[in-house]
């Protein structure tokens, strides 16, 4: 199988879709000339031209909107934000404007849309720039919130989402843009609500989604060498979550840890534990343990920032825990 | 309504417009303004809930714009939407069943007053969000001029919602890549209870696009006629590839914000002296009289038609069924 960035993957699933569907256009800052300002969108504008790949004002708030109505209308956009921290300016257009018409309208109107780009901390950029949504969007019926890990994945789900006639929150991670994987060749779509077991393994459950999947499985082999078996999830969408596979996986191994990037307040891990709690109560034999962002704006020194986010090691100790080991 | 669209017959007076178009604007006008007192009294008996916006004197704003434009256009605007959606055409019956809630309500009973919506009649609701419409509606124009339709894009604002950042961000958008749209302020003097002086720097809105390259008109928002050649002008611009245009309507409410606003911010004389002097359908009436176009009989015989129309909306949106339980669920998602 070839080896492809996530970067690339990502891109590739746009230019086949845009060539399969005359409707699906994108619009961003910095997406078209730039090629995109982590080159996501390398090559797009000479393939396509600036009718379909359109470099927007640095107005989050107005080309959201805009985008919405594009959808309504029937078109399928793709807005890039260049962050997700800057997506906060268009929130009302995704919440208000985007997820909610359908139920309002009794069924009527749709907006077929994808709002894409980096989510989550990257790497010493401070706290504005350096927050994940994962549960801010994951909260909102009429969203579908998706969140790859590996290269096929994100080719697959980018694909699915730009087909599905709902608002998709894609959520990408930048410091993944640069991590290969081997991608399969030809047509590939990956369907939303699926979660991966991306490691098997009997002793602990693991379960993340975007980079925190790859703490999960550094801490799976850290593990293994410790006599202990995890098994790790990748949940790849936020909503819907996978909670068949979650249950799944926790009736074979009865531990369960979850990780993520974000605060622990009302965040994924603690709706994993709640589901886990309705779904498969009397399947753990040890409460669920959260390894997550600690709660504070993310600080900027190196020490700090590091001591703020999950690692492998943090996931590691949490699994030993659970299954009592010291 | 859309049925009688295309006025400005042959004929015509010195202002445009002929005995047909009056007789046509007045029996339009005088639906909506029955249709929302018929909405008030229905709130006032409990049939009606929550949030409910009447646009009592602004009339002519809406009917003399909808005569300026095409079916196939598309049409947004804010909460205050219910005369919008009766000139786009749409069946009062189904408007005034969303208001109290039923499953015959063009959102089967899960909008409301401020949320219907018609894509076989390019409406496109309908937003509560104070501004929201405005980029919506750039992005309407979008994709109309993406497919290369011909279409335009009316996009209904209040002046209130005229200071929203997001209206600016369109302005620039919308120029920068001239979309066929036409901005409209629906200028009714009071952003809620702040009337507009106190909340603008700089009461000439039909400026407000100029940083933008966007031309201003304003016109007569209590002037049916002056509407529709305003209209007719700011959709030609539109349309013509030009780009997009700003119109300022000179409008004014007759109730409150919405039902439960008293409206102590004004005084009684305000309001008693606009009515008196510059109501939009009675400009009307007196034009038909003057010209002789229609007598007594005639209009009277208009009053009893819509009057039926209106009736038969009320008794439709009492008579049609709450929305099935089962249907809590639905239309959250639609089927990938």
């Amino acid at each position: 199988m070839p080896v492809q960035t996530v970067r690339e993957a990502l891109r590739d699933a746009m230019a086949e879709e845009m060539r399969r569907d005359p409707a699906v256009f994108l619009m961003g800052e910095e997406v078209g000339q730039y090629q995109g300002a982590y080159k996501v969108s390398q090559g797009l504008l000479d393939e396509f031209g600036d009718r379909r790949v359109i470099d927007t004002p640095i107005t989050e708030h107005g080309f959201g909107g805009l985008g919405v109505g594009a959808a309504m209308a029937g078109l399928r956009p793709v807005v890039e934000f260049m962050t997700f921290n800057f997506a906060m300016q268009a929130i009302d257009h995704i919440i208000n404007s985007a997820a909610k018409t359908r139920y309002m309208s009794g069924g009527q109107l749709g907006c077929p849309i994808v709002f894409r780009g980096p989510n989550g901390a990257a790497s010493r950029v401070g706290a504005q720039h350096s927050q994940c949504y994962a549960s801010w969007y994951g909260h909102v019926p009429g969203l579908k919130v998706v969140a790859p890990f590996s290269a096929p994945d994100a080719k697959g789900l980018l694909k699915t989402a730009i087909r599905d006639p709902n608002p998709i929150i894609f959520l990408e991670n930048e410091i993944l843009y640069g991590r290969s994987f081997e991608v399969p060749e030809g047509e590939h779509l990956v369907p939303i609500g699926q979660a991966r077991v991306a490691r098997a393994g009997k002793d602990v459950t693991i379960a993340g989604f975007s980079i925190a999947v790859g703490y999960a499985l550094e801490a799976a082999e850290m593990l293994a060498g410790e006599g202990i078996e995890a098994e790790v999830i990748d949940l790849r969408s936020i909503r819907p979550m996978d909670a068949d596979a979650i249950a799944a996986s926790v009736a074979r191994t009865h531990r369960l840890v979850t990780v993520e990037e974000g605060w622990p307040f009302a965040g994924i891990g603690a709706e994993i534990a709640a589901l886990v709690v309705e779904r498969c109560f009397d399947e753990l034999d040890a409460p669920v343990a959260r390894v997550h962002g600690v709660d504070i704006p993310l600080p900027y020194a190196a020490n700090l920032e590091k001591l703020a986010l999950p690692d492998a090691a943090r996931v590691a100790a949490a699994a030993k825990a659970v299954c009592y080991r010291s | 309504m859309a049925t009688a669209r295309k006025t400005k017959t042959p004929g015509a007076d010195h202002k445009g417009a002929s005995g047909v178009d009056l007789l046509t604007y007045y029996r339009e006008m005088l639906l909506m303004r029955r249709f929302e007192e018929r909405a008030g009294q229905m709130y006032g008996m409990g049939l009606i809930g929550g949030f409910c916006h009447l646009y009592i004197g602004q009339e002519a704003v809406v009917v003399g714009l909808e005569h300026a434009i095409e079916p196939t256009d598309y049409v947004i605007t804010s909460y205050r939407d219910h005369a919008h959606m009766l000139a786009r055409g749409m069946d009062p019956k189904g408007v005034m069943a969303e208001l109290t809630g039923r499953a015959g309500g063009y959102s089967k009973g899960k909008g409301g007053s401020m949320h219907m919506f018609s894509t076989e009649k390019r409406f496109f609701g309908g937003h509560g969000i104070v501004g929201a419409q405005v980029p919506l509606g750039a992005g309407l124009a979008f994709a109309a001029k993406y497919r290369d339709q011909g279409a335009v894009c009316l996009t209904y604002f209040g002046e209130g919602a005229s200071n929203q950042g997001q209206v600016y961000e369109s302005f620039n958008m919308a120029s920068l890549w001239k979309l066929p749209v036409v901005f409209v302020i629906e200028n009714n003097q009071y952003a809620m209870g702040t009337s507009i002086t106190r909340a603008k720097a700089g009461t000439e809105l039909h400026q407000r696009g100029e940083a933008f390259g966007i031309p201003g008109v304003i016109a007569d928002g209590m002037d049916v006629i002056a509407i529709r050649a305003a209209g007719d002008e700011v959709v030609g611009h539109a349309r013509s590839g030009k780009g997009p245009i700003l119109l300022e309507a000179r409008t004014y409410r007759y109730r409150g914000h919405s039902m439960s606003d008293p409206a102590k911010y004004r005084t009684k004389e305000e309001v008693t002296k606009m009515r008196a002097e510059r109501d939009p359908i009675e400009q009307v009436r007196a034009r038909i009289v003057e010209g002789g176009h229609a007598d007594d009989a005639a209009l009277k015989e208009i009053d009893r038609e819509v009057k039926v129309i209106v009736a038969e909306a009320a008794e439709f949106a009492q008579q049609s069924p709450e929305p099935d339980p089962a249907k809590l669920l639905t239309d959250v998602l639609a089927d990938a």
